[in-house]
């Protein structure tokens, strides 16, 4: 692994101050790095941070590498992380043109690590040197307690995936007078839709009440509705004081290390270190994967525009072409988030020039119409920029995947379908329609589970965790084993309730489904499941 | 021109070359792998170019297979469950010998949503085509895929030539799942290949000096020279040293002996062995045969059999795994042509001699009186005669013919040292049972 050498030092900077000029920001100073393909297959299973700590998984991983490698040699070819300063490698010496693509493709992506609020809470620290100093830290308790750290690192990683990252998110903004003092909060969110089993409009009605009470007369109109409802409820004061609020950790993970007995004890408070490292740089990682169609889309972008304008690269259009086309062009089959990336923000960029991102086009009803309207308003560069420091992959398919867009590009959802006959499988376009695309678009993106821990319901002997159940099953293989780690951690029994789907045989539309509410029990090494 | 960038010129020139190229060959980045369909595949690595032959191997680890495989063995101590499962990759080259890479793999275990219950299985597409309309097709079950994972898959085949990476499987499953080592049968056959050992002696000089022996010498000598009185103390001071006393051990060649084997490979290739059965076979005969690689430092030398209801010998185990026909079965044929060949060819004599048999129990021989002749023949001949009966989910519990002509001739119970049989359920058997029915066969 070494720099880049001056001459290609140079073209990067000159890519980065034109970059600048066209509105990207981002930390001045950037290291580019050549690596062999060993250190990338090395590389690759930490996630391309050269300081991630140890773990044999990511050694099995490299191994496998190996084993592919030897049978596929490929050339990976750039990639870069978000540090400070931000660090990029690559395969080996390109010509000039190729880098200048290349390095305006890498400015924008660390433009968008930099500006995109998914990201905010890496920013105040360089993850590098805060992951060589966990590394660090593990080193030195494995040479104390031996493989015991790989199995607490193991069974802190079994939930890595569920960490609280939108939470660690809202903390970071959140306005603290945003919050209503905890017996108001107990009154309209616990006690009258759980306690009292309250009508949605009856609670509306009450809080109604409520704000008049406070706007007209201030605190006092608050004591006094209290006073009201104490005597209108007797259990109300009681059951206030015993009600855990459920958001004081953001995740699983977070309650095990604040709450968990086992880790409580003398001796066992460097797992806790473990948890904490293993959570933070979970949390870490979280916004690259739900910003890839943005991230990609955005670099692909820029790229493109930036390549195009600079005259370093007079004589190699043909060939930055073909690259180019290889890059963002949409696939027959399969989904390509460069492609649909780029096609999302240049369209957000027209409908903003055109004025049509307002009430008055909504209003428009005729196809006609619509497709003359341009208030050339010149405010796609803004409305893009925008978009790159606001959204997440979700909110830009869920807000801009239209029928338009949808025709535009002459996209659809592919099926799949056995032909028995032929002994094939049929891809055949499934649909045209901008909601099934969008659909599938979203159910194609990246969703963990969400599983917390009841609070109402863990003891010090037993952790109670509840899965919310969203339409798809927990992969039901791996449920005891990280139930068993879990068990560990919490040094006692672990439930886990969560729901399942049963084929209940086929009729003539197809399979059943049912779903059932069902509770692990890992307890003594054992796992027992029952039916709620 | 700054000097230093004239420098790099010439390379400049030759990577825009090779780039030139790779675009001109790149593929679409489609391709009929399902995984490259999913929105978290593609990524900068893979889309943006610079296509290059590999330079170097990889070749240091971070940590050995062998290390890995211990700490696993480990968590059995500990009392969790092992996580490493060996895999393989296969790459079919067409018109050659598939390539066989073995390689580690583990999964972590987390809560994650699982897809295969509730998911239609879409992806995205884009360019002409009503509703409807038919864009691809795809073999359903690719003839000589490419795939990874544990277990036999399409395409498992692949000559037996890849002898490093087989030897190396071999290793590993002796090792991880602690198969026997073999007892060499009494017959050492000696090759040509000499090996080159201190085995020697020589007065005078040598590589390495033997201590007892040159002491021996030097007594003997000052016994003579009257330096050494029985009964007086000796004065080791005024011992003599000559030169012929100090003796040595010297590098000589020695013709080596080594244990051979060759092993038959005869599986049942009739229609009902289709699909799950005859993989669980094959993997099965591939794992025994890397570890008999391993247990005969390479000198194993395997022929495959093939019967419905008659037997043929085929050229290798790709042809082996492959071949598929509709007929009947007859077992018994196929250990005749068995004992034909170690007949004719006089194996017996040289080799240890190992027979696998695959089939899924059926037998048209209901009272299988040939096969247990053939048999009666083989046994005394061969170490190990191992039958695998992988079941069909139809025939559940129950006995098959093979397994009940078998229990009836008593064989199991009479040649226990050089006849083994196992059956299991083919559906269900995953790498574990399928290692597990190799120790069963193959155990002293």
């Amino acid at each position: 692994m070494y720099l880049i050498d001056q001459h290609t030092k140079r073209v990067m900077e000159e890519c980065k101050t034109r970059a600048k000029a066209n509105g990207l920001e981002f930390g001045q100073e950037t290291l580019e790095y050549i690596v062999t393909n060993k250190d990338l297959l090395e590389l690759s299973p930490k996630v391309m941070i050269p300081t991630l700590y140890d773990f044999w998984v990511n050694d099995v991983e490299v191994l496998k590498e190996y084993g592919k490698y030897k049978l596929y040699p490929s050339n990976p070819y750039e990639t870069v992380i978000n540090s400070r300063p931000a660090i990029s490698f690559y395969n080996d010496n390109n010509p000039d043109w190729m880098n200048i693509m290349i390095f305006y493709h890498v400015i924008a992506h660390i433009d968008f690590f930099q500006n995109n609020r998914l990201f905010k809470h890496t920013w105040n620290d360089d993850f590098v040197g805060v992951a060589l100093s966990d590394k660090r830290l593990i080193e030195s308790y494995r040479s104390r307690y031996g493989r015991w750290t790989d199995y607490v690192i193991e069974f802190a990683r079994s939930i890595d995936n569920i960490t609280g990252y939108f939470q660690t998110l809202t903390r970071m903004d959140y306005p603290s007078e945003m919050d209503p003092e905890p017996m108001v909060s107990y009154y309209f969110n616990y006690f009258l839709p759980v306690v009292i089993g309250a009508q949605e409009l009856n609670i509306f009605k009450e809080q109604e009440r409520f704000n008049e009470l406070v706007d007209k007369q201030g605190e006092l109109g608050a004591k006094s509705f209290f006073s009201d409802i104490k005597i209108k409820y007797p259990e109300f004061e009681n059951t206030f004081k015993s009600y855990k609020p459920n958001e004081q950790d953001s995740d699983l993970l977070e309650f095990i290390c604040n709450n968990s007995p086992f880790l409580k004890k003398e001796g066992n408070n460097w797992m806790k270190a473990i948890l904490t490292i293993v959570r933070n740089t979970a949390q870490y990682f979280a916004p690259q994967i739900r910003t890839k169609i943005m991230n990609e889309g955005w670099a692909s972008y820029w790229h493109d525009k930036l390549f195009r304008a600079d005259e370093r690269i007079v004589g190699h259009e043909v060939g930055y072409g073909v690259l180019n086309a290889g890059v963002t062009s949409l696939s027959r089959v399969g989904l390509n988030p460069y492609a649909i990336g780029i096609r999302l923000i240049e369209y957000v960029e027209d409908l903003a020039n055109k004025g049509k991102m307002t009430n008055e086009y909504q209003k428009l009803v005729l196809a006609d119409d619509k497709k003359k309207f341009d208030l050339k308003t010149g405010k796609g560069k803004k409305a893009i920029f925008s978009l790159r420091e606001n959204f997440s992959d979700f909110m830009l398919i869920n807000t801009f995947v239209t029928q338009e867009f949808v025709d535009k590009h002459n996209l659809f959802v592919v099926g799949k379908r056995p032909n028995p006959a032929e002994g094939t499988i049929e891809y055949y376009v499934k649909s045209r329609k901008a909601e099934d695309y969008k659909k599938m678009l979203i159910d194609s993106l990246y969703h963990p589970p969400v599983v917390v821990a009841d609070e109402n319901k863990t003891t010090a002997d037993c952790l109670y965790l509840t899965h919310k159940f969203e339409g798809k099953q927990l992969v039901q293989d791996f449920i005891p084993e990280v139930l068993n780690g879990l068990s560990y951690l919490w040094g006692g029994e672990v439930k886990l309730e969560t729901t399942d789907i049963v084929v209940s045989g086929d009729d003539e539309n197809g399979e059943k489904h049912e779903l059932r509410r069902v509770l692990y029990t890992f307890s003594e090494r054992k796992i027992n499941k029952t039916n709620l | 021109m700054p000097k230093e960038d004239s420098n790099n010129m010439q390379e400049y020139i030759r990577r825009e070359k090779e780039i030139n190229e790779m675009l001109r060959k790149k593929p679409l980045l489609f391709d009929a792998d399902a995984q490259s369909h999913s929105l978290y595949f593609l990524n900068d690595w893979l889309v943006l170019p610079g296509y290059f032959e590999p330079k170097t191997g990889a070749g240091l680890m971070l940590r050995s297979l062998e290390d890995l495989l211990e700490q696993d063995r480990k968590r059995e101590e500990d009392g969790f469950t092992r996580r490493i499962r060996l895999g393989k990759l296969v790459k079919s080259v067409r018109g050659k010998k598939n390539k066989i890479v073995i390689v580690p793999t583990t999964t972590e275990p987390k809560f994650y949503h699982d897809d295969s219950v509730t998911d239609e299985d879409t992806t995205g597409g884009s360019g002409e085509g009503e509703e409807g309309e038919v864009i691809g097709k795809q073999q359903a079950q690719p003839q000589q895929g490419e795939g990874e994972g544990q277990g036999a898959g399409q395409g498992d085949g692949g000559d037996h030539e890849e002898g490093s990476d087989v030897y190396d499987l071999g290793r590993i499953l002796t090792e991880k799942f602690q198969l026997p080592n073999i007892k060499p049968k009494g017959t050492k056959r000696s090759l040509t290949k000499l090996t080159y050992d201190l085995t020697d002696r020589n007065r005078g000089f040598g590589q390495l000096l033997e201590k007892k022996a040159t002491m021996r010498r030097i007594v003997e000598t000052n016994i003579q020279l009257g330096n050494i009185n029985p009964g007086d103390a000796i004065d080791t001071s005024k011992l003599i040293i000559g030169p012929d006393d100090l003796v040595y051990r010297i590098m000589s060649a020695e013709k080596d002996f080594e244990n051979q084997a060759v092993v038959f490979f005869v599986r049942d290739y009739s229609g009902s062995m289709q699909g799950k059965p005859t993989e669980a076979i094959a993997t099965q005969h591939l794992f025994i045969y890397s570890w008999l690689m391993y247990q005969y430092s390479n000198n194993v030398i395997s022929r495959f059999i093939v019967h419905d209801t008659e037997a043929k010998e085929v050229e290798n185990f790709h042809q082996y795994y492959q071949l598929q026909v509709a007929g009947g079965t007859r077992v018994a044929p196929a250990f005749a042509l068995v004992n034909k060949i170690i007949q004719n060819e006089n194996l017996a004599r040289d080799y240890n001699i190992y027979v696998f048999y695959g089939t899924d129990g059926d037998d048209w021989d209901s009272d299988g009186k040939e096969l247990n002749e053939e048999l009666q023949k083989l046994l005394p001949l061969v170490s190990r005669v191992g039958i695998t009966v992988s079941k069909n989910a139809w025939t559940g519990e129950n006995q098959t013919t093979v397994e009940k002509n078998i229990a009836q001739s008593g064989i199991a119970e009479k040649r226990k040292k050089e006849f083994r049989i196992d059956g299991f359920n083919a559906d269900t058997a995953d790498e574990p049972r399928i290692i597990e029915s190799i120790k069963k066969l193959v155990s002293e």
